[in-house]
């Protein structure tokens, strides 16, 4: 998971489809933003089918990440910086 | 002039999935000898347990070439330091599926998906972006994706 791997996370959903993730931010962010596959979060491309969405509550971002082998976990961590750029970033998208 | 001569010199990715499903490796292998017969370059992304079963499987390096991490392989596509001609995608799960559209979204290319495994049609169905679908049912033996294979490989190619 390289960076990604060494922070302080929590796993939401584990083995879940993206339309799950994408489904339970949806549901359950009280802010979220649609990204195309590729965009950086944690320095990392993300994997996914479009649109991918990110959620927000405060600093926590909550985001979907895919490895070959596990299937795509939907995950927590809180990053004020990160959650700065990604929606500074993803306002840059929709432009 | 022939899709023999057409497709000479230009390079594929084959991009593979996690190695659980036993057909992988074999068809791969086997994609890998075509295209070496048509002139194409292959090179081979994966994680480092389907990279391994491919690097072990041909250890005289007859069809293998290049093999590299799928995180750099997606690094490099996304930054564009790299391109492929073809990109032939695994998939026999979600995580497949996923990977799929984002080489299709970030390449702008039509993806070639084989699919395959137990749930091969539920997989297929999943895929609503642009893509040519080269799906069997073949989970110990490769044979039903090989024939899918060598029924519509010379026509994606050459049309691509």
């Amino acid at each position: 998971m390289g960076c990604i791997e060494s922070m302080k996370y929590e796993i939401i959903l584990r083995d879940a489809s993206f339309r799950e993730c994408r489904d339970y931010i949806r549901a359950n962010c009280s802010e979220y933003v649609d990204v195309i596959p590729g965009f950086k979060i944690f320095d990392k491309h993300i994997i996914g089918v479009p649109p991918i969405s990110i959620g927000f509550e405060g600093d926590l971002i909550i985001f979907p990440f895919t490895k070959p082998c596990y299937g795509t976990f939907l995950m927590k961590i809180e990053d004020h910086d990160e959650a700065v750029r990604i929606r500074q970033s993803a306002l840059k998208l929709k432009k | 002039m022939t899709s023999e001569t057409r497709i000479e010199g230009k390079t594929a990715v084959l991009v593979l999935g996690c190695p659980q499903v036993p057909v992988q490796t074999g068809i791969a292998l086997y994609l890998m000898s075509i295209l070496r017969k048509k002139g194409v370059r292959a090179v081979v992304a994966g994680n480092r347990a389907a990279r391994l079963l491919v690097e072990v499987s041909d250890p005289e390096r007859h069809y293998v070439g290049e093999v590299m991490d799928i995180d750099r392989y997606i690094d490099e596509i996304a930054d564009k330091k790299r391109s492929f001609d073809y990109h032939f995608i695994f998939i026999h799960n979600d995580a497949g599926v996923s990977y799929a559209a984002t080489v299709q979204s970030l390449t702008g290319t039509t993806v070639i998906a084989l699919i395959y495994g137990e749930h091969f049609q539920e997989m297929a169905d999943l895929i609503e972006f642009p893509c040519e679908k080269i799906a069997a049912k073949a989970v110990h033996n490769p044979m039903p994706l090989k024939n899918k294979l060598d029924e519509v490989l010379p026509w994606v190619v050459s049309n691509l």
